[in-house]
C-alpha cells in the first residue's frame, strides 16, 4: 500500500514534469488537494472581499460613465469569485463552507482589500496598482498543473488587464486635470504603492510554500521576481502620468537590468496579514452582514425550488 | 418644434431618465452586499442597464437643450424639486425582499411604458425604446421570479414580502397619473398614454402577486409628488451620494 502511494505520486509528478494538467477526476496527492482548495478559496475570497473598496464608490462616481464603468468592474469581481469557487469546488468542498471560512476568519484572503478606498482616485490607483499586481500573479497562474484552476485564470486574466487599462486610464484623465485632480492622484499612489507590493507575499526566504508550490507548478516564479517584475514595468507607468512613486531608494539598475527599491513594511505587512489592518473588522463584518441577511433568501429559494421539483414529480406520475 | 414643445420634450426626457436613475443608484448601493453573488450580478447587471437609459436619454436631452450642459451636468447638478422621479424608486433598500418588490413593481411599469414608446413618434426616443425594452423584459422576469419565490418560499419569506408589498404599494399609482409635460406629450403621440395602462398594470401586478401567494393590500392611501419634485426624506441622501463628487469639485473633467 505505502508502495502504491509512492507509485501513484511519482507517475503524479511526472505529468505535470510532462506538463499535463491535473482534473478533478484524476488521483492526487491529498496534500495537493488540502494546497489548492485553500489557494483557490483565497483567491476566491479575494475577488469577493475586494468588491467592498470599490463598490464603496459606486454611488459617489463623479459621471455617469465612471458609474458604469465602475458597476461593470466590480460586478466582474463577482464573476471572478464564482469562477473560482466553482474551480474550488470541483476538488470537494462546497461554496458554503468556503463562505464560512471566510467568515469566521479562518480562511484569508488578499490582505490588500483592508486598506481603506478613500478618494476617487483610489479607483484608479486600485485598477492600475492593485489589478495591474493580480495579473503579474494570474498570468502565472494560467500555467499552474491544476486544470479547473489554470482555465478560470484564462478566462479572469482578460478582464483583469481591462480592469488594469480603465485603472491606469482614470489616473491619467486625474494626472491630466486641475491641481487638485493631480493632487488626488498622486496621494492615491502614496497610500497604494506599498500595499500593492506586499500582494506579493513575504520576501522568498520567507516564504516556505515556495518549493513545493514550484513542482506542482502553482507557482512558476518566486515573490520576489514578481515583486521586481511588477515594479519593473508599473515606475515607467507612474513617470507617464507624471506622480512621484513614494520611495526615495527607487533608482534603476543598468547593471541587474532591475529597479531597487527600498524596504518594504514588514512589521505593517504582518499586522495587516494578522487581522489588524485598518479595515479588517469591517470587511469581515459586511461579508457576514450580507450572508447572514441573505440567509432567509436562500432558504427561500431552496424551499421554493423544493416545492416545484415535488409538483413537476406529482405531476409525471 | 416650438419652443415650448421643446422644453416640455426636455421635461419628458427628465421624466424617463429620472427614474432609471434614481433605482440604478439604489441597486448600485447593495453591489457586494447581496444574499448570493448570483444575485449580486444579476442586480449590478440591471443597474448597469438603468445607467445606460440614463445616459441614452440625457444624451440626448442635452441636445435638445442644446445650451452646452452634459449628460452629467443634467444628471448631477440639479437640485432636489428638480428630480422627477417617482416616490417608488426612491425608497430604500430595507432588505432583498424590498428591494425585490421595488423592482417588480417598476419592472412592470417600466415594460408598458417601453411597448408604448416604441412607438413614439419622436425617432430618438424609439431608438432608446427599443433597446431598453428587451433588457427590461429581462429585469421584468427577474424580479418576477423572486417574487415568486419569495412570496411562495418559507413563511419568514413571505412576510417579509408582504411587509414589502403592504409598503411599496402605495406608491404606484404615481406612475399612472399624468404630469402636465406627460399628457402634452402624449398628445403630441411622443409620450405614452399613462392613464391607458394602469388597468393593465394592476390587473398583471394582482395576478403575479397572487400566484406568489401575497395579498394585495386593500383601501391603500396612495401617494404622490416625486414627480413633480415633491420627494420622500430620503431623496437627499440619495443626492448627497450621487452628487458629492460633482459637488465638491466643480468643474472638472473625470
Ligand atoms: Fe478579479
Ligand atoms: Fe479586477
Amino acid at each position: 500500500m505505502e508502495k502504491n502511494i509512492k507509485d501513484l505520486e511519482a507517475e503524479f509528478q511526472k505529468r505535470i514534469d510532462n506538463g499535463e494538467n491535473i482534473e478533478a477526476k484524476d488521483w492526487m496527492p491529498e496534500k495537493y488537494r488540502k494546497t489548492h482548495i485553500r489557494q483557490i478559496s483565497q483567491h476566491a475570497h479575494s475577488e469577493v472581499v475586494g468588491m467592498l473598496p470599490e463598490g464603496n464608490w459606486i454611488s459617489r462616481a463623479p459621471s455617469l460613465r465612471r458609474k458604469v464603468a465602475l458597476l461593470a468592474k466590480v460586478q466582474d469581481e463577482a464573476g471572478h469569485g464564482l469562477y473560482l469557487y466553482s474551480a474550488a469546488e470541483t476538488l470537494g468542498i462546497s461554496r458554503e463552507e468556503m463562505i464560512e471560512q471566510l467568515n469566521n476568519g479562518t480562511a484569508k484572503y488578499s490582505s490588500i482589500f483592508n486598506y481603506p478606498s478613500l478618494t476617487w482616485a483610489d479607483m484608479g490607483a486600485i485598477g492600475w496598482l492593485v489589478d495591474g499586481a493580480a495579473i503579474i500573479n494570474q498570468v502565472m497562474l494560467t500555467k499552474t498543473s491544476y486544470g479547473p484552476y489554470a482555465r478560470a485564470m484564462v478566462r479572469i486574466c482578460k478582464e483583469e488587464s481591462f480592469h488594469q487599462r480603465q485603472g491606469y486610464e482614470i489616473m491619467l484623465t486625474l494626472c491630466n486635470g486641475t491641481e487638485e485632480q493631480k493632487a488626488m492622484a498622486q496621494d492615491a499612489l502614496n497610500r497604494w504603492w506599498w500595499p500593492s507590493l506586499m500582494m506579493f507575499g513575504p520576501r522568498d526566504e520567507e516564504s516556505p510554500n515556495t518549493e513545493q508550490s514550484m513542482k506542482w507548478k502553482i507557482k512558476r516564479k518566486s515573490n520576489d521576481e514578481l515583486r521586481q517584475q511588477f515594479i519593473d514595468q508599473t515606475v515607467p507607468q507612474a513617470d507617464i502620468l507624471g506622480l512621484t512613486v513614494p520611495d526615495k531608494d527607487l533608482k534603476w539598475n543598468e547593471d541587474r537590468g532591475h529597479y531597487d527599491f527600498g524596504e518594504i513594511d514588514w512589521e505593517e505587512f504582518w499586522n495587516v496579514v494578522k487581522g489588524n489592518g485598518l479595515c479588517n473588522r469591517k470587511r469581515l463584518k459586511d461579508r457576514n452582514a450580507a450572508w447572514d441577511n441573505g440567509k432567509w433568501v436562500r432558504d427561500a429559494a431552496t424551499a421554493y425550488a423544493e416545492r416545484q421539483a415535488e409538483k413537476r414529480v406529482s405531476k409525471a406520475s | 418644434m416650438s419652443d415650448i414643445n421643446k422644453e416640455a420634450l426636455y421635461d419628458y426626457l427628465l421624466l424617463l431618465g429620472d427614474n432609471s436613475m434614481i433605482l440604478g443608484q439604489r441597486l448600485g448601493e447593495l453591489c457586494g452586499h447581496g444574499p448570493e453573488l448570483e444575485t449580486d450580478i444579476a442586480l449590478t447587471n440591471i443597474s448597469l442597464d438603468l445607467f445606460g437609459q440614463v445616459r441614452n436619454y440625457f444624451q440626448y436631452a442635452a441636445e435638445v437643450v442644446a445650451d452646452g450642459r452634459t449628460e452629467d451636468d443634467i444628471a448631477m447638478l440639479r437640485k432636489e424639486h428638480e428630480y422627477k422621479s417617482s416616490l417608488l424608486v426612491e425608497q430604500p433598500n430595507t432588505d432583498f425582499a424590498y428591494v425585490i418588490v421595488r423592482q417588480n413593481f417598476f419592472d412592470h411599469y417600466h415594460y408598458m411604458l417601453l411597448s408604448k414608446l416604441v412607438d413614439s413618434k419622436d425617432e430618438q426616443i424609439v431608438a432608446v425604446a427599443k433597446k431598453s425594452i428587451k433588457e427590461v423584459e429581462y429585469h421584468l422576469d427577474f424580479s418576477s421570479t423572486w417574487v415568486k419565490r419569495l412570496g411562495d418560499g418559507t413563511e419568514e419569506s413571505r412576510q417579509r414580502m408582504q411587509d414589502a408589498v403592504n409598503e411599496l404599494y402605495r406608491f404606484t399609482r404615481e406612475l399612472f397619473k399624468p404630469t402636465e409635460t406627460e399628457e402634452r406629450m402624449a398628445n403630441l403621440g411622443i409620450g405614452a398614454d399613462l392613464p391607458s395602462m394602469e388597468e393593465d398594470y394592476y390587473k398583471q401586478l394582482h395576478a403575479l402577486l397572487e400566484e406568489a401567494t401575497l395579498e394585495v393590500p386593500q383601501g391603500e392611501v396612495f401617494q404622490y409628488g416625486g414627480k413633480e419634485g415633491r420627494h420622500s426624506e430620503y431623496m437627499g441622501y440619495i443626492l448627497t451620494d450621487f452628487q458629492f463628487m460633482q459637488r465638491a469639485y466643480p468643474n472638472m473633467k473625470w
